[in-house]
């Protein structure tokens, strides 16, 4: 039986707690409005660039020697999985939703016989898929921390990297891993084919793509170079994207985990008060029983 | 024929600029361009260069664009730059000493990684440059 003053304690150190989590809820709710708001001042750009990307392909796709980025390199045996994930916890299973998509991808892939990489983005990923594929992994995390607010330029280096290493035969296939927000409630962990770039990913994103089919186009320079320039700019454009929906994803999971936190101790103080008051009442019934037994006894 | 032409200059950050133009010239990969409401229909890469609009009431505003490309069907002009930023925006005493800088770490640079991505960044800034020069 915990004493009174023990109770008292116990109950000041969830209170203390309790205002902690309510900060950083609200703090993630002021970082979430921001995040959403980035994430989606940068979709018109990624939409349309998909649109003209997948109308050029639509028209080019029976022809021979198309971009490597459109057409693959032939072969499906090295994979590489790049997966995003937050550099801070306490967001929930954010960051294990993640890891777990990746996971079961890697183990799928492995179970074919191929030959996988890995490289995160993002810390808490790489901490933990390190002990299970710390060998797969080709490089240290890629560092976001010191990022307050996520340009182009950053998803653009990402890219870049791929894209270098794609040219060198690094790897045939790469997939991105990331949340993607869908409310504050709700974020799903998302598979994105990047290079070879699929159609029906694109494609299915603009309805007008098909629409604008029919006008007829005049090209500076013609379809197949302006393909090979703007499908390696789409990479970073996806990065880019995923980065960002990944922030809001992470902003919108942590409200919601601090805001559960909040309301659990909420209740823990209810229920440690009422103890509280239940004994300090019993301490006072058995100092007034002493006290009248004794007056008895005279 | 229509007397407007209707302008959407976007970036992957941002939406830059999307209203009723007269005119735009373009710096295309394969020559600057100016296009016009009635223009035909084109599809056409950007080279880093000054986007020149031509405003409804005859004023000019310029853009510093990078990477992309340029869409104009049925008068709608679709720009998007992975880089813009409108020319006054840029400092030309900031701009030289960066690219000073930029110079000097070329120098130092210890590995190729490195040394490629300062190049990168010193053609960068060198186009801004040039772009303040002659858009000015």
């Amino acid at each position: 039986m915990p004493s009174l003053k023990d109770l008292r304690n116990r109950i000041n150190s969830v209170k203390a707690t309790q205002k902690i989590t309510k900060a950083m809820q609200m703090v993630a709710a002021a970082k979430l409005r921001h995040a959403q708001e980035a994430a989606e001042s940068a979709r018109p750009f990624s939409v349309r660039m998909n649109a003209v990307i997948a109308r050029l392909a639509s028209r080019l796709k029976d022809q021979e020697g198309v971009s490597p980025f459109l057409s693959g390199t032939g072969r499906d045996n090295v994979h590489l999985l790049v997966v995003c994930t937050a550099e801070r916890g306490l967001c929930g299973a954010f960051n294990t939703n993640i890891v777990r998509l990746a996971t079961d991808h890697v183990r799928k892939l492995q179970a074919e016989g191929k030959t996988v990489k890995i490289l995160c983005v993002g810390r808490k990923g790489y901490d933990q898929m390190r002990r299970a594929y710390g060998d797969l992994m080709i490089d240290k995390p890629v560092d976001l921390k010191q990022i307050k607010r996520l340009r182009f330029a950053h998803a653009h280096e990402i890219a870049d990297r791929l894209i270098r290493m794609f040219e060198a035969g690094e790897f045939d296939i790469c997939t991105l891993f990331y949340a993607e927000f869908r409310s504050v409630i709700s974020q799903t962990p998302r598979a994105l084919q990047l290079i070879p770039a699929r159609l029906d990913d694109i494609g299915a994103e603009d309805e007008d793509a098909q629409m604008d089919n029919s006008a007829v186009y005049e090209y500076e320079p013609d379809e197949k170079e302006i393909l090979s320039d703007l499908l390696p700019r789409n990479v970073a454009v996806q990065v880019f994207r995923a980065l960002l929906e990944n922030a809001a994803s992470e902003q919108g999971a942590r409200m919601t985990a601090m805001d559960n936190a909040t309301r659990n101790a909420g209740e823990m103080i209810r229920s440690l008060t009422l103890q509280y008051n239940r004994q300090r009442q019993a301490q006072i019934t058995k100092e007034l029983i002493e006290i009248i037994s004794g007056a008895e006894a005279l | 024929m229509a007397n407007a032409l209707k302008l959407e200059l976007v970036s992957p950050e941002k939406e830059l600029a999307s209203r009723q133009v007269k005119a735009v010239l373009v710096p295309g990969l394969e020559g600057e361009f100016e296009v016009m409401p009635g223009h035909a229909p084109v599809l056409s890469i950007l080279r880093p260069g000054v986007l020149r609009i031509t405003e409804i009431s005859g004023a000019e505003t310029k853009f510093f664009v990078r990477g992309g490309y340029v869409e104009v069907s049925n008068d709608v002009m679709s720009v998007l730059a992975e880089y813009a930023i409108p020319l006054e925006e840029l400092n030309p005493e900031r701009l030289e000493q960066e690219i000073r800088w930029a110079e000097e770490d070329l120098q130092d640079a210890r590995n190729d990684e490195e040394r490629r991505k300062l190049a990168e960044r010193l053609d960068f800034l060198k186009a801004l440059r040039e772009a303040l020069k002659t858009g000015a």
